[in-house]
């Protein structure tokens, strides 16, 4: 049998190379500089070149004629009918869909059902609907050649090429957004104190207005400021439903055409930078709330929660 | 019975009854709208308005488009995603924070500011139009503006899957010889490759339907440059219901089909990722 071989130690150069240049040691799965450098140079280059460029672009170019050009843009009659109209329309369609998430959440996680799968991908819907087809449904609806088109045309109605299509629209175009956010918030922040409350003698108004809603505060807000910025935004669907009838039905995107289209630019990206504000704001919003949010829940939750966040 | 556990809470009936009646009234009961719209116009009509050849040159044009705009996000998606999960660099918060620009920005202003940059005298497409490449009324216009609203896509659904990647497998990998090249392919890239395909499917799937930023860069000719919700706009603003509900169904279809799809990949993806 032959001797078991001695441990040898390193020599002691190889050791003295490896602890004392430590500028030279590097983590295994560290990139090389050459690569690191070449990958954040080419990921900040794709987002100046899609993102900060554009960003910057509307700005200059809604002060590129002066601020009093601006102003004028954004205080005039017909940009402030169109204000006033995208602010209406969200003022109806977010709370509503804000009532519906807070009930959808509820239903969803805080009791089993057959089907729970097939009513969050129901809930998703809208989302895979093109804006052009979801303004459509309700023209084929409500138009005057629409299934109720006739008798909404006898009573004296009108719901297409008027406020509420719009209003309808843009409700469906922003259905899933606080359900979303707010189902796996209320998922990962459990039941264990509503049951607690629900013992103790809470009735089921109370525990939700005491127990639940401070726990999903954060996760509800942001749902809702997301649900507020496609509101606000929203394109293709009221379009379709509009009739662009200036300083009746337009929005603040649909006035931004008009005015792009009789290429009067500076007008319209004065009041493209408005909801790019809005943009940004949303933004900030995100980042601030999303801390709150994915601190929170996490540590209450035990256990890894599902994180849907990212998607 | 599990039902009979979680019954403690109350408001299962209200919750339950409102969510359906909402969802019904706003969203189920309009869809069906357009099944029955179709319906009614016959399997003859309905092929004859969907094989016509400005038609079929709109479903090309929009699937070629969206495909390429969602495979450029796939490949500087996934360098964004690296960069943000594995990089420390001045800026990082706000670069991160950026990235949800095209979620946040009405589709309009995205569509109006794309187009100024990159038409001839713009100030993207001053520099692209010596080289002969014209980028706003063409087919590329259309990749550019579906590569905005497609971005976060494949960002957000990749960098939590690096970020939760343990280093210790990495590290393994090295010991045993790997080079950081082999590492990534063999050990990272498998790892990740079905968020990488959910965030394709997903940028897809959106571009497939987009309307505000593709309508003002697009050109908007009829067989060169006009997308399928163009086309269904057009036919909508000439009170030709049949052929625009024609068309939405077969795009309704396709719509269904992806999200089916990215169900089943995000379900493939958590598998994948769940640990043990």
């Amino acid at each position: 049998m032959p001797p078991a071989e001695p441990i040898v130690p390193p020599p002691p150069d190889r050791v003295a190379r490896a602890a004392g240049t430590s500028a030279r040691l590097t983590r295994a799965t560290a990139d090389p500089p050459w690569a690191r450098a070449l990958i954040i140079a080419a990921a900040l280059i794709f987002l100046a070149l899609f993102l900060v460029i554009p960003l910057a672009a509307v700005f200059v170019a809604a002060f590129a004629q002066g601020v009093g050009v601006y102003l004028a843009a954004v205080t005039n009659p017909e940009a402030r009918s169109a204000i006033r109209l995208t602010l209406m329309t969200a003022a109806i369609a977010v709370p509503l869909n804000m009532v519906f998430g807070l009930a959808a959440a509820w239903a969803i996680t805080r009791f089993d059902f057959r089907g729970k799968n097939l009513l969050t991908t129901l809930i998703d819907l809208p989302f895979a609907v093109s804006p052009v087809i979801a303004g459509m449904l309700y023209v084929l609806l409500f138009g005057a050649q629409g299934l109720l088109g006739r008798s909404l045309a006898d009573r004296n109605i009108r719901i297409i090429f008027a406020v509420p299509g719009i209003v309808l629209a843009t409700i469906f175009v922003t259905l899933p957004f606080v359900a979303r956010e707010l189902i796996p918030v209320m998922e990962a922040s459990g039941t264990e104190e509503e049951q607690a409350a629900i013992t103790l003698g809470a009735t089921g108004w109370q525990t939700f207005w005491r127990v639940t809603l401070p726990k999903v505060k954060w996760g509800l807000l942001y749902g809702v400021i997301i649900c507020n910025a496609r509101a606000m935004g929203e394109f293709g669907a009221v379009s379709v439903v509009s009739g662009h009838i200036r300083g009746l039905t337009d929005t603040m995107p649909l006035y931004i055409e008009i005015l792009y289209n009789d290429y009067d630019f500076a007008a319209a990206f004065a009041v493209a930078s408005l909801l790019t504000s809005l943009a940004l704001v949303t933004l900030l919003a995100k980042r601030f709330l999303g801390r709150r949010i994915t601190d929170a829940p996490r540590v209450a939750a035990e256990g890894p929660g599902v994180d849907r966040r990212a998607a | 019975m599990s039902l009979k556990r979680r019954r403690i809470l109350p408001g299962f009936g209200l919750t339950m009854g409102y969510t359906l009646a909402y969802l019904s009234l706003v969203a189920l009961i309009p869809l069906s709208t357009l099944a029955l719209s179709a319906s009614g116009i016959g399997w003859a009509r309905f092929w004859h308005v969907v094989l016509t050849p400005r038609v079929i040159a709109a479903f090309r044009l929009t699937i070629g488009t969206a495909i390429a705009a969602a495979l450029i996000n796939s490949g500087f998606g996934l360098l964004v995603a690296w960069t943000l999960a594995r990089y420390e660099f001045p800026g990082k918060g706000v670069a991160d924070a950026l990235v949800d620009l095209p979620f946040a920005l009405p589709t309009s202003v995205a569509g109006i500011t794309l187009t100024s940059l990159y038409a001839a005298n713009g100030f993207v497409g001053r520099w692209l139009a010596p080289l002969g490449i014209k980028v706003a009324f063409t087919p590329l216009g259309i990749i550019v503006a579906l590569t905005f609203i497609g971005m976060p896509f494949v960002v957000r659904t990749v960098e939590p899957v690096l970020q939760d990647l343990e280093l210790e497998i990495e590290e393994a990998a090295a010991t045993l010889g790997a080079t950081r090249f082999q590492t990534f392919r063999r050990v990272i890239g498998p790892a990740i490759l079905p968020a990488l395909i959910t965030g394709f499917a997903l940028a897809f799937a959106r571009a497939l339907g987009e309307y505000g930023s593709v309508v003002f860069i697009a050109g908007n000719l009829p067989m060169r440059t006009e997308v399928v919700s163009l086309l269904i706009m057009s036919k909508l603003e000439q009170f030709d219901y049949a052929g625009a509900t024609a068309i939405a169904l077969v795009m309704l279809v396709m719509s269904f089909i992806m999200l089916f799809l990215i169900n089943l990949l995000q379900r493939w993806s958590t598998a994948r990722h769940a640990p043990g």
